[in-house]
Parts: structure tokens; C-alpha cells; sequence
């Protein structure tokens, strides 16, 4: 297991490496002008001045090599230097983002706290609620609560964030009052009151977010337990005057979550990606309102950045959700 | 500062309620919200508007325009003019006094020093600044004494007020930005997030593309402003968004331009919890008239060129006839509502430039059906279309793909029904029309149109090249690529003639007058520029929110140093 483990780490290096050119690349060829925001009033021969200021004017290859360079050996050690207070960097230049002139990992860091919060929590809100009712509409098959399931699952599935978050603030902030519409980033928890200030302003998006992610994890939930349920082994347990529920939980559940738990691996770089319109609706501007914005602004090297972490984030996540289906199920063995 | 001095500082205000005493900080906390974020607090490391706005509470410049598009001295004890001799008589040299005792947010004193070393800023051939067209001409700036400093041009320049009036062009501490010169600008980042400025805020954190904190200066030279003790400037989402929290929810105070459709916002303001605010500039939706034969019959390269003149509309009745016969307060009511108003001008505002031309406001269909009477188009078939000659009186128009202005289009179109001038309707990409290619025959320059329509505006407030742009000279034609902005291909020797005179004048009165009269030639005089609509910007504020003059003739935010909270 340790050796298949080292192998596919090792073989991911030379995919990301290709993955990062082809990036750039598609960056590249893609049409647009980081001063296209500029307005026209601004005379052609000021915004080419500007243009090289950004470090255009250097051939393609070169600002390639640059960005590989900035990225895989100055970002490691500003942030060596920040763990440990030496002084490795010294200076040198960091990747830095065209429209904010400042180093687009800073920006990233400064973006985490609220995509964590508010992503990666209605994930983990949107599991929670999933795994209970995949797990009870495949025992009661057919029955009014799976019935129902379904049907919620499928407005979950079928209704955009763009439409369902929209309704929540005309319902909860405009018509009812009770919860703000817009997220404040700037609020620290110190206290009771400042706690709740922050459960108010995270229950619409992280209510919006679960619901997509509730609509496919019970999904699966349900198609799993179902096909364990009609298996020989249940009937043999049921046969030896198990209890019904230790028969679900303890036997169906757990050669069902198998392929559950990978799809959940599987989802966990979307996290880091954010969600890009829940954002914009409430305006939580973590990462993937950086990432929208700065593909509007033609930011490439943020762009090129963002990207390629979330690149990372997947080919990581596969090899976990492959090493866990491993660890998880006896009958495959990797060695 | 605490919640709780924070309440006894607006209680303390309460009990001595009388108007006029105020101290600095007593209004506590306003909210704004900009539905575009900030990325930088350096105004010459970007061109967008939304990083000028938020600058602009932090950075000033030495003089700023008011709502009226007037200028008005902020660091600057007066507005130098030739006659207060401030502009010297060869219009090459401008002398701007700085009012004594000013301090920097951080204690230290300005000084016209930092005035040069910020033309030094944007002036560095490697810096890529963004507002170096403000400093155009510039030949050197001279520090004189300490309060004064001279900026000398190459050419006389009539209009001197680029360098450092305005949003645009604000002053940056030299201390600061010592080490940031050139290519080193970028590198900034901590000196480009938090500026040292002499404004009534400070920034306390800046979050790129999301939020900026900012408090009170404490070294601002007015000791009882800012009313308010802290901002949050709010960025992202949408303009929607963005008039409902100050319009519909009231969680923020201010929203900066929202570009929604008139029903939308009165929606929003029936909640009662604030009202929108308009203001307009110079932008102006219009219909241009083209006076060359735009026909596919003529070969490339003679068609639409000034060799051939139009056959319908080259008659300026037909053009005042297609004037007259448009409902520009309809037009207004149903595209822009409280965002725009109606015009008969290129040059709407300011003040001092507009015409007072007004007489094609009213709608007159009997006297354009008179005009094209005159003209000699009858309809001689009885088919609702005028003809003279065998040739039927119809016109290609044509403008971008967009809601309104394909609505405008077809109410148009309507009108020039009803007085006998039929009319194809063409909608092209904006990419398209306004991108400049010499090689589409589709680009609003190249105009193989009868007559087309867009808005287009000037930056500042004074209006000499946008006037200047409609000389003979500068008609698209092959020889020049199809590039130029008289797309009319409009050329009268008194028009060339008076922008001379423009360009040689100073006195902001006679200026005043002749770019009214340049106005008039293009419009009332000969109709080949038909004004519609001036297009306004509309912001919000809530109900509690006082003091906010929407300019935009420099930032909205130009005098957040006045605002305060209403009491009720």
C-alpha cells in the first residue's frame, strides 16, 4: 500500500507539471487584455506602457519558466520563512497578481477563512443531512419518506444557487428581517454575540450550498444501501435473529459507505474552488469570487494560481479516494 | 474604539442636538457598498473607477470639481487662473499654493515637495501609470518654496487643470512612496493597499476585491469631520444586490451605481428604507447622421468617403425632419427613467458648456412632414413612403446589440413611419461595432449605415478634444485606416476654424461660449449629430445617510468628509 501510495505520488508530479503548461497555455491563446477594464478615455500608447509594466512584453516561454520558477521555488520558501522566521527568500519577487499588485498567495490566504467556513461547512451540513436519509429511503423503499426524498433531492439537483439563494434573501433578509444579506468578512468570533452574528450571516449560503450537495450524496447513499440490501449476507444475518438495526448500521451501512466515502473524497477540492455564484448572491468573496473576478479583470498569473492549486487539490484528493477504497475494502489489494 | 464610547459619543451629540456642533468621529459607523470591489487603493496603478472611488476617501488631489463640474480648491488655497496669476500670460506655467499647516494622516507635514514627487510617480517612463495622459505636456513640475510649487508645459496649454485636480491625479506622500518608483511601483503592495493620505479616512485594513476598514484621520485639517468614527467599504456581487441592502433591507448606507432598469429601482425604493439619487455627466445616447453614400454600388474604398455626398440626407431639411419627429421624453421614460433626460446636445453639462438648446424636446410630426414637403419627398405612389425622383426615402439604421437600444430602434423606426421615411433596423455585437477593425465593414466608424446610434462621452469636464474630434481631418476614410471619431464625415472650415480659436483661448467664460456655439453647429444649426438622451448615474443612500452630493465629475465619494447620520 505504501509503495502504490509513493508510486502514484510520484507519477502525479510530471501530470501537474503538464497540467500547469496547459493552463498557461489556454491562458495564452484565450483573447482578452488585462487593460480592457481601462477605460477608453485612457490614450493606446499610456495603456501599452502599462501593459509592460505587467511584464508583457517578455516572450512567452520566458514568462513561463518565470511563473514555475516564482511558484515552486520562491512561494515554498516565503512560506518556510513565515513558518520558522528565516530569511530564505530575501525579497525575491513573488508570483504577483496583475490587477492587485501584490503577491497572489497573500490575497489566497486572506480568501481561506470564509471558503472554509462557508463551503467547506455546508459540505460537511450537506453529508450529515445526506447519509440519514439515503440510508432510511433505501430501507423503506417506495415508501411516502423516500417518495418525498426524491422529490427534494431532485429540486436540490434541478433548482440553481443563482435562483434558490436569491429567493432565501427576498424571503429571510427583505420580506422577514431575520437574517442579513450580505456576509460580513471582517467579522472576528471573540464572543456569544459575535458567534451568533456569524451563524446568522453563514445559515443562508451554507443552507443554499447543502442542498446540492445533500441532493447528490443521498443519492448515492440510497443506490448503495439498496444494492447491499438484497444480498445474501443480510438475509444470513437477519437469519441469525440479528436486530433489525444492527443488521442496517452495523452490516448494510458499512459495506455500503465504500463507495459513498470516495465520492465524498472525490467533492472535497470543490471546497477549495468555492462556489462561485453562491458567493457573488451573498458576497462571502472567498475563493471563487477571486477566481471570477480575476478571470473578468484578465488577472492571469491569479488565474493561473488559483487554478492550478485546485489542479493539485484534484489529483490529491483522487489518490486519496483510490488509497481509501483500498484501506476501506479487503477484497482490493494494490500490491 | 470601543461599542461603548461609541454610544456615549453619539448620545453626547444627541443631548447638545443643537445644529452645527459636531466633533469628529460622533456619527460612529457607515457602511457603503460597491458592487464592483476595489483592488488597489493606488489610483495610478489602475484605470478603473472603482479603486478612484475608494482612493479618493483616502488620497486628494490639490484642487476637485463639485457637482456643478466647477473646481474647487481642497489642498490648494485657491484655483490658480490667469487672472488671479496663478496661470501664467503664455499659458506655460501653473502656480498652485498649498494651504499652510496640512499634515499627513501619520503626523509628518506636507509639503509641495510630495506634489512633485507624485508627477515624478506617474511620470516615470517604466512606472505604467494609468493616469499619465493627466500628465501630458508636463515639461517639469518646480518646488518653489515649501506651500508653492509650479508645473511648467511644453506647449501653452488653455486648459492646465490636468495635473493634480481631480480624483485622477491625487497626491501621494513622498516618504512613502520613495522606493516605489518606476518598476519598483508594483512591489508596493503594502504602500498600494494603505496609502498615507491627507483625506478624512485612514485606511486600517484593506482586503483586495472585498472589503476595505477604514477610521477617521486624526490629523485631518477640519477637527470636527469626519462625522463618522469608521467605514467599511463593502465590495462585490452584483448592482441588484447592492440597491437592496441600502434600498430594500437597509444593512448599508451608500450604493454606488446602479445601472438597473428604471421599474427595478422604484421597485426597490417603495420599501421605503432609502432613496435613489441621479446625477448626469457628459454621456449621451445619440443618433449620427452619415452625410457620404454609404450604397454597396460604389466600390470599396470610394464608399462612404466624402467623394460621394448622400443622396437623401446630404438636405439638412430631411435631417431637422428626422429630428422633429422623435419623442426624446418617451424615449427617456421607457429606456433610462431616472437615469437619464432628455437633449438636444453633444456637449450636455457642465453648465458652463451646455447650449440652451431645447427646441427639439417637443415632438412635431405635421412640421417634419412640412420639412420633407419642402424638401421636395412626396409620397406620389400612395404606398406611405416618400419618393422623389423614382427614389423612395428609406434609411438603413443601425446601432450595437443591447435591451434598450434595440427598443429605442423600433419606437424610432415608428415615428419615421408616421412622417413617410421608411427605416431597416440592423443590430450589430458591440465587440464588433465598437472594435475598431479596419477590415469589418460593420464597425461604427466605417458607418455603411444611413444613420447609427451609441452613446459616447469626455472625460474631465472640458469638452475642447472631444469638440476638436469632429474637424474635417479626422473622418474615417481608407487613407487613415477607417480610424477617426467625425464618423460623420462632417467638414466646415468655421467648425475647424473656432477650434483654433478654442485651443488659443484661456478665459473660461469665452470658452464656455465657443464650445457652446461649436455645440450648436453640430447640432441645431446643420442636424448631423441628433442628441436623444443624457445618460445619468444613479447611486443609492439610506434615509439616515446626510450630506451626499452625487458628482460625477469626480468621485461620488469627493465629499465624504461632510456626510453624517440624520437623527430622527
Amino acid at each position: 500500500m505504501l509503495t502504490y501510495t509513493i508510486r502514484r505520488l510520484v507519477l502525479a508530479i510530471p501530470t501537474l507539471l503538464f497540467i500547469s503548461l496547459v493552463i498557461f497555455l489556454l491562458l495564452e491563446l484565450a483573447p482578452g487584455d488585462p487593460m480592457a477594464e481601462v477605460p477608453l478615455t485612457v490614450p493606446p500608447e499610456v495603456k501599452e506602457k502599462m501593459r509592460l509594466a505587467l511584464g508583457l512584453g517578455e516572450p512567452t516561454h520566458i514568462r513561463f519558466f518565470k511563473w514555475m520558477w516564482q511558484f515552486f521555488v520562491i512561494e515554498p520558501m516565503v512560506f518556510i520563512d513565515w513558518l520558522f522566521g528565516s530569511d530564505l527568500a530575501g525579497g525575491q519577487q513573488r508570483v504577483l497578481s496583475w490587477q492587485f499588485r501584490s503577491p497572489v498567495m497573500d490575497v489566497v490566504v486572506q480568501r481561506m477563512p470564509q471558503t472554509l467556513w462557508v463551503v467547506a461547512m455546508s459540505y460537511v451540513v450537506g453529508v450529515l443531512i445526506a447519509l440519514p436519509i439515503g440510508i432510511y429511503s433505501a430501507y423503506r423503499q417506495y415508501s411516502l419518506f423516500d417518495q418525498a426524498g426524491t422529490f427534494i433531492t431532485m429540486v436540490g439537483y434541478s433548482v440553481p444557487p443563482f435562483f434558490s439563494g436569491v429567493l432565501v434573501i427576498v424571503i429571510f433578509s427583505v420580506q422577514l428581517g431575520w437574517l442579513p444579506s450580505i456576509y460580513d468578512t471582517t467579522l472576528v468570533v471573540v464572543d456569544w454575540a459575535t458567534f451568533k452574528q456569524q451563524l446568522m450571516q453563514m445559515v443562508m449560503p451554507v443552507m443554499v450550498l447543502a442542498l446540492q450537495t445533500t441532493a447528490q450524496i443521498s443519492r448515492f447513499m440510497r443506490a448503495s444501501m439498496l444494492d447491499n440490501l438484497n444480498q445474501d449476507y443480510v438475509r444470513t444475518a437477519r437469519a441469525k435473529g440479528l436486530s433489525e438495526m444492527t443488521v442496517v448500521i452495523v452490516h448494510v451501512l458499512r459495506n455500503s459507505m465504500i463507495p459513498v466515502i470516495t465520492v465524498i473524497a472525490l467533492g472535497v477540492p470543490q471546497i477549495f474552488g468555492g462556489a462561485i455564484i453562491t458567493e457573488q448572491i451573498f458576497k462571502v468573496n472567498g475563493l471563487g469570487q477571486l477566481l471570477i473576478t480575476a478571470i473578468q479583470a484578465n488577472d492571469l498569473p491569479m488565474v493561473h494560481t488559483v487554478t492550478f492549486m485546485l489542479a493539485v487539490l484534484i489529483v490529491l484528493f483522487n489518490i486519496v479516494a483510490d488509497v481509501l477504497y483500498g484501506v476501506l475494502d479487503p477484497r482490493i489489494r494494490y500490491d | 474604539m470601543t461599542l461603548k464610547s461609541l454610544l456615549l459619543g453619539a448620545t453626547a451629540t444627541t443631548c447638545l442636538a443643537s445644529a452645527g456642533w459636531a466633533e469628529r468621529g460622533a456619527d460612529g459607523h457607515v457602511n457603503l457598498i460597491y458592487w464592483q470591489a476595489p483592488s488597489i487603493m493606488n489610483p495610478y496603478l489602475t484605470g478603473g473607477t472603482k479603486e478612484r472611488e475608494a482612493a479618493s476617501l483616502v488620497l486628494e488631489p490639490l484642487g476637485r470639481y463639485n457637482v456643478a463640474g466647477e473646481m474647487v480648491p481642497f489642498l490648494a488655497e485657491e484655483i490658480p487662473t490667469v487672472e488671479n496669476g496663478g496661470v501664467s500670460d503664455d499659458l506655460k506655467s501653473i502656480t498652485w499654493k498649498i494651504k499652510p499647516d496640512l499634515t499627513w494622516s501619520d503626523g509628518s507635514p506636507f509639503s509641495a515637495n510630495d506634489v512633485k514627487f507624485t508627477a515624478e510617480y506617474c511620470m516615470h517612463p517604466e512606472g505604467g501609470c494609468a493616469q499619465l495622459a493627466k500628465f501630458e505636456g508636463v515639461e517639469s513640475v518646480e518646488v518653489v518654496d515649501d506651500l508653492t510649487v509650479t508645473v511648467h508645459f511644453a506647449d501653452p496649454q488653455p486648459n492646465p487643470y490636468g495635473p493634480f485636480m481631480g480624483g485622477q491625479a491625487p497626491i501621494i506622500q513622498a516618504a512613502q512612496f520613495a522606493d516605489c518608483l518606476g518598476a519598483k511601483a508594483p512591489e508596493c503592495t503594502d504602500a498600494n493597499f494603505s496609502p498615507i493620505g491627507t483625506g478624512p479616512f485612514k485606511v486600517d485594513e484593506f482586503r483586495p476585491n472585498d472589503v476595505i476598514s477604514l477610521s477617521a484621520n486624526p490629523n485631518y485639517r477640519d477637527p470636527a469631520k469626519p462625522r463618522f468614527a469608521t467605514m467599511t467599504f463593502k465590495g462585490g456581487g452584483d448592482a441588484t444586490a447592492a440597491g437592496r441592502a441600502v434600498l430594500e433591507t437597509g444593512e448599508f448606507d451608500y450604493a454606488w451605481n446602479l445601472q438597473l432598469a428604471p421599474d427595478v429601482i422604484a421597485n426597490m425604493e417603495a420599501a421605503g428604507k432609502g432613496v435613489a439619487l441621479s446625477a448626469f455627466g457628459t454621456l449621451v445616447e445619440r443618433i449620427e447622421i452619415n452625410l457620404t453614400d454609404p450604397s454597396p454600388d460604389l466600390p470599396e474604398g470610394e464608399r462612404a468617403t466624402a467623394k460621394h455626398p448622400h443622396p437623401i440626407l446630404s438636405d439638412m431639411r430631411v435631417r431637422e425632419a428626422l429630428s422633429k419627429a422623435i419623442d426624446r421624453e418617451l424615449l427617456v421614460e421607457i429606456g433610462y427613467g431616472k437615469a437619464g433626460r432628455a437633449t438636444c446636445n453633444l456637449v450636455p453639462a457642465p453648465a458652463a458648456y451646455a447650449s440652451d438648446n431645447t427646441d427639439c424636446l417637443v415632438q412635431d410630426v405635421e412640421g417634419a412632414k412640412a420639412l420633407l414637403e419642402e424638401a421636395g419627398w412626396t409620397d406620389s405612389n400612395g404606398d406611405g413612403i416618400r419618393d422623389k425622383d423614382g427614389k423612395k426615402l428609406s434609411l438603413l439604421f443601425q446601432t450595437s446589440t443591447n435591451a434598450v437600444r434595440q427598443d429605442f430602434q423600433a419606437l424610432i423606426k415608428q415615428w419615421w413611419g408616421e412622417i413617410g421615411v421608411e427605416t431597416e433596423l440592423r443590430n450589430i455585437s458591440a465587440s464588433v461595432f465598437f472594435g475598431g477593425d479596419p477590415g469589418s465593414p460593420d464597425t461604427f466608424q466605417k458607418f455603411y449605415a444611413d444613420v447609427e446610434m451609441y452613446a459616447n462621452n469626455f472625460d474631465g469636464t472640458d469638452p475642447q478634444s472631444y469638440l476638436a474630434s469632429r474637424t474635417c481631418n479626422k473622418a474615417p476614410r481608407p487613407e487613415s485606416q477607417w480610424q477617426g471619431e467625425n464618423i460623420n464625415r462632417y467638414c466646415d472650415p468655421a467648425y475647424d476654424e473656432l477650434i483654433k480659436e478654442l485651443g488659443r483661448t484661456a478665459d473660461l467664460g469665452k470658452r464656455g461660449e465657443i464650445a457652446k456655439k461649436l455645440n450648436d453647429m453640430l447640432t441645431k444649426d446643420s442636424y448631423v449629430i441628433l442628441g436623444l438622451v443624457d445618460r445619468g448615474r444613479v447611486s443609492a443612500r439610506s434615509n439616515t445617510l446626510g450630506g451626499v452630493e452625487l458628482n460625477t465629475w469626480d468621485t461620488e465619494l469627493w465629499n465624504a468628509a461632510d456626510w453624517y447620520r440624520i437623527k430622527e
